[in-house]
């Protein structure tokens, strides 16, 4: 084991950790807080797998913006938030997450072992490099999802639009 | 360093956002559960990306990101939506066969009439 793999368990545990939170917590805000806690530990793993630049993406998307948008809407649908009945039956969920879990572990430690590599590239992950590759081998794709970004969005405005009979009403 | 170490946290990942999407009835916290389910498979290309020394993971997971914001916004604005006709966000209460369809014809409020 060397530095690497320890800093990796490590965050890897904080990251479970927050994942469990999201999935047991008793209240929706606090699920959206533990949810900070697995992506921040998530963007950690990235980091020390030396994918810096998409790591500080993940906090800036994911733990600026998806949370707090889910937060937000937790605050405005005003539904109940806290209590029982939050959650269903858990024991046939744990059953199949298990099983998911057990079998994914299985098939990746079949297909990889205890192989090593080595981390000699120190800069793999770094803005330029990511960058030269998605500008030059995947520029297209890139134009394509900023057209379903645009087409998302649109969507989101024309559904959260007040429904037409309001206006009649007034 | 060793890839399975990572391949096994994005395993386990998967596997606790998928216990949320089953177990939870509230569609904010399923949604959550969907992220980490995704952050799971961010994980996974970063890890493959580490242990061949490439970028085309990292590539990906920066378009996965892309639609998974996507996947929020308009989730959420069918969640706000789906609250304000029916009251509630409970996938076993809720009613999918009924509901209006935006007018999309319609005139938009005028704040000057």
């Amino acid at each position: 084991m060397s530095g690497t793999d320890v800093l990796l368990v490590a965050l890897g545990a904080i990251t479970l950790g927050g994942a469990l939170g999201t999935v047991s917590a008793r209240a929706v805000v606090r699920a959206g807080l533990w949810l900070v806690v697995a992506l921040a530990g998530l963007a950690g793993c990235f980091l020390v797998l030396r994918a810096e630049f998409v790591a500080w993406v993940q906090i800036l998307i994911y733990v600026g913006g998806v949370v707090v948008l889910l937060l937000f809407a937790s605050m405005m649908t005003r539904a109940p938030v806290s209590g029982g009945e939050l959650d269903r039956p858990r024991g046939p969920g744990v059953l199949v997450a298990l099983g998911a879990i057990a079998g994914l572990s299985t098939l990746l430690v079949q297909a990889f072992g205890w192989s090593k590599v080595n981390q000699d590239d120190k800069d793999v992950g770094t803005a330029e490099r990511v960058g030269d590759a998605l500008f030059r081998d995947w520029v297209l794709g890139f134009e394509l999802l900023s057209l379903l970004l645009l087409a998302a969005l649109v969507g989101a405005i024309v559904l959260s639009r007040a429904p037409a009979a309001k206006k009649d009403d007034a | 360093m060793h890839p399975i170490i990572g391949y096994l946290i994005a395993a386990a990942l998967f596997g606790i956002g998928f216990y949320g999407v089953l177990v939870r009835r509230n569609i904010l916290l399923i949604l959550m559960a969907v992220e980490l389910m995704l952050g799971a498979i961010n994980l996974i290309l970063v890890t493959t990306d580490a242990s061949v020394k490439a970028t085309t993971g990292q590539v990906f997971v920066l378009f996965l990101t892309v639609i998974a914001a996507a996947e929020i916004g308009v989730g959420l604005a069918i969640v706000l939506r789906l609250f304000r006709e029916q009251s509630t966000i409970s996938i076993d209460t809720v009613d999918v066969t009924t509901g209006t369809m935006p007018d999309l014809d319609a005139e938009p409020p005028r704040s000057d009439t």
